[in-house]
């Protein structure tokens, strides 16, 4: 087991949450590429409707301003594009994405089965973001891209750190007798 | 120079170039997968600068969403039209769009001369 970056084991019991959980291989990626923007808005409304209750049960002024509901909507998102990206399609391990919502922040939670090449491509993008100056790299980032007309620009991870101030880790596992390796995403965002 | 509108559309978008008023206005929500199903709309983009010699102008006050691989579409296309040095490049957001707002000035980051025009939703 390998842990990198701003992981948190335990998540508090006492939370409320989502899961949405799918298989990598049910129907075509492009059929369920569709569905994101559906769970991404499901997710930010359910943050709207919990907190607008809280503050209810609680009698406590507190709203959620337009730029949490987007940081939420857009790390959703990116997080539902990436499993359905990067998922090994020929894992029978479902894919699993959870949403807690905490006092003062919200946890995103992604389990999903990767190839061990897909696995090793991420750890070495992990390293750079986690070794470098975050605003430096995405802008450099930017540059490179726009010199290269394929591929994936990588941009998703360091948009959600530079851009909303979200804290990401990762765990990557190797279960027995499997050929792919289970990765962890989780990202964490202040919402006060 | 034709004059003629152009666009790239969808159920969830639409990208509308007017040559005449040199303006492009994207409305809708973005979450294309990857550099591939971006590049019709990359190409209406990079014909509308190749078209304009002085002036374009990019609305995005009424898009609604935009995901990464859109964020690496627009600043693809800002790199491009930096090394246009006579094309002087306006883009157009709303101040109370948190993402809009991040975006032009990322977009601004990567070309200063980038004239960002963030006007008021309401009122």
């Amino acid at each position: 087991m390998k842990i990198l970056g701003n992981f948190i084991s335990e998540i508090p019991t006492q939370t409320e949450y989502l899961q949405i959980g799918f298989s990598p291989s049910s129907i075509p990626l492009k059929q369920r590429w569709q569905t994101n923007g559906l769970s991404a808005d499901f997710i930010s409304e359910y943050l709207d409707v919990f907190f607008v209750g809280q503050q209810v049960v609680q009698g406590e002024k507190f709203t959620i301003s337009s730029e949490i509901n987007d940081a939420v909507k857009y790390v959703a998102n990116e997080l539902l594009e990436n499993a359905m990206k990067f998922s090994a399609p020929d894992s029978e391990i479902p894919t699993r994405i959870s949403f807690f919502l905490l006092d003062q922040q919200v946890i995103f939670h992604v389990v999903n089965a990767v190839t061990l090449d897909s696995a090793d491509n991420l750890e070495v993008l992990i390293h750079a973001v986690l070794d470098s100056d975050p605003h430096e790299l995405y802008l450099a980032k930017m540059e490179a891209n726009a010199e290269e007309s394929n591929g994936h620009s990588g941009l998703g991870f360091l948009s959600m750190i530079c851009d909303y101030s979200a804290r990401l880790g990762w765990k990557f596992e190797s279960p027995p007798d499997s050929p792919f390796i289970i990765v962890t995403t989780m990202v964490c965002l202040d919402i006060t | 120079m034709t004059t003629d509108t152009m666009e790239v559309k969808s159920k969830e978008y639409s990208i509308t170039y007017q040559p005449t008023a040199a303006i492009v206005t994207c409305k809708g929500s973005l979450s294309l997968n990857g550099t591939l199903e971006y590049e019709p709309m990359l190409n209406l983009l990079l014909q509308a600068a190749d078209q304009q010699m002085q002036q374009l102008t990019l609305d995005l006050r009424e898009l609604t969403f935009l995901n990464s691989s859109g964020i690496n579409t627009f600043t693809k296309f800002v790199i491009q039209v930096r090394k246009r040095q006579n094309l002087q490049l306006s883009i157009l957001g709303y101040e109370e769009i948190s993402w809009q707002v991040k975006l032009l000035r990322n977009l601004q980051r990567l070309m200063p001369t980038l004239e960002i025009r963030m006007v008021a939703q309401t009122g």
